[in-house]
């Protein structure tokens, strides 16, 4: 023993991977379920928000300031407190619905709130003239929105959107607090299993550093294909 | 409001009380790393700079939840027993450090480069140059999304709940497996969580605004 360890008898433990190599196929499992999450939520959270910005700009007060409540209660609030109020408060209800769905559905919620006022950043950078001059040849408000307005808008603050679905790929690890199957839950599974704890989150941990670098990726390279212009000037716009 | 009486919301508010408490605490030590993290991410000596770009990496590509897993356990495994308070403080703070790094360097790389170029003009050290001249005026820049950023930290701190440090989201759920009232005691707390939160945001708002009209 060297001399340092003298007196540090409790530092004999030793990391030990090797019993965690029979639960590959859960790890593998949790990994593909925590992509099945970020992928819905990605798609569901950026139609809210494109829907929640064009409402919050919108000409009627009420949906003004319903959209408005919805951004500042869900950015202001733990999303483990709004899984406990949607989860445990629906069932309270009598209303039960597949774990999956109900991970998924505040995963939504959540970040349709942040997209929300992403894009409606993005909406705000785009020039009054270019609307103007839309409205001068006769578009229509939907036509504006869909031709106009919304393509530039989102090309803006594609940065911003990615790397708030980013942190949602990582948030999605608390839906395992109301007993999801993704990677972390499946990490409590086994290591209650092993009682290789420590072991357990350490795998984990590089397969969610795993996962961001390749969303990252993924986002940079459907940025690439998505906004051409970027692509070719170097520079957004 | 059946089920909430006022012993259970004196109790949740004691529960707030340390969030704020745990908040404060990583805000303060997670400050102090995080000057570290942007002094070594601006350093000019490569490898300092890798290594810090590194820590970033894993630090906010991993979720929380695991970092705070692996504090946990670590610690037990080293035979130090500590409460849990100082584990969940520990993870806050490593969380936190690599944020608000990332969020000062970005504001240190704000400041107009000709700023530095003057003060080297001036023959100021490196450190005069950074101490004098750039962090005054990145403090400004950063005010903002650091104030932004307690927002994050104050809801990040309900995590800490799974492993047993009763915060106001683990007190919520102490009560809520002796009555169950899920909406009412999840309510409760997140408007708890809101009160705390939410003028932090405004106040984040109006310091940038006010930025921006000073720089306009």
């Amino acid at each position: 023993m060297p001399r340092w360890a003298d007196g540090a008898t409790e530092l004999r433990y030793q990391l030990e991977f090797s019993s965690l190599l029979p639960h590959w196929p859960e790890f593998l499992a949790g990994a593909w379920t925590t992509i099945q999450f970020t992928f819905l939520a990605t798609v569901l959270g950026l139609i809210i928000g494109i829907l929640g910005a064009i409402a919050r700009d919108s000409r009627v007060g009420w949906l003004r300031f319903v959209t408005g409540a919805y951004v500042e209660l869900v950015r202001n609030t733990p999303f483990l407190i709004q899984i406990f109020f949607l989860f445990f408060g629906l069932a309270s209800m009598g209303l039960r619905m597949p774990i999956f769905v109900a991970a998924v559905l505040a995963m939504v919620i959540n970040v349709g709130a942040y997209t929300t006022e992403i894009v409606r950043a993005g909406i705000e950078s785009v020039h009054p003239s270019q609307i103007e001059a839309a409205e001068s040849l006769g578009l229509s408000t939907f036509q504006i929105y869909r031709d106009i307005i919304i393509g530039p808008a989102l090309e803006r603050v594609y940065p911003s959107l990615t790397s708030q679905f980013t942190l949602m790929m990582l948030m999605s690890s608390v839906t395992s607090q109301v007993s999801a199957e993704e990677l972390t839950g499946a990490a409590n599974n086994i290591q209650s299993i092993t009682f290789r704890s420590m072991e357990t989150y350490l795998v984990v941990g590089l397969l969610y550093l795993t996962l961001t670098l390749l969303l990252q990726v993924g986002f940079w390279a459907l940025g690439q294909a998505l906004f051409p212009r970027r692509r070719r000037l170097g520079t957004p716009l | 409001m059946a089920g909430l009486n006022l012993n259970y919301f004196i109790y949740l508010l004691q529960g707030a009380g340390w969030t704020v408490i745990l908040s404060a605490l990583a805000f303060v030590f997670g400050g102090a790393a995080g000057f570290l993290v942007m002094l070594a991410r601006i350093s000019r000596i490569a490898a300092v700079n890798r290594i810090a770009m590194f820590y970033v990496q894993v630090i906010q590509g991993i979720p929380l939840l695991i970092i705070i897993f692996i504090i946990y356990f670590g610690l037990g495994i080293l035979g130090i027993s500590m409460p849990p308070l100082v584990a969940a403080g520990l993870a806050l703070t490593v969380y936190c450090s690599a944020f608000l790094g990332e969020i000062w360097r970005g504001s240190v790389d704000a400041v107009p480069r000709t700023q530095t170029e003057a003060a080297e003009s001036l023959a100021l050290t490196r450190w005069q140059t950074l101490r004098d001249v750039i962090i005054p005026q990145a403090a400004k820049i950063a005010t903002p999304p650091t104030v932004g950023f307690l927002v994050q930290v104050l809801k990040s701190t309900s995590l800490v709940s799974v492993i047993g440090f009763i915060e106001l989201t683990r007190a919520a759920q102490v009560i809520n497996n002796t009555v169950f009232q899920p909406f009412t005691i999840f309510g409760v707390a997140g408007l708890l969580y809101f009160a705390l939160c939410y003028p932090l945001s405004l106040w984040s708002r109006v310091l940038e605004r006010r930025l921006n009209v000073g720089r306009r």
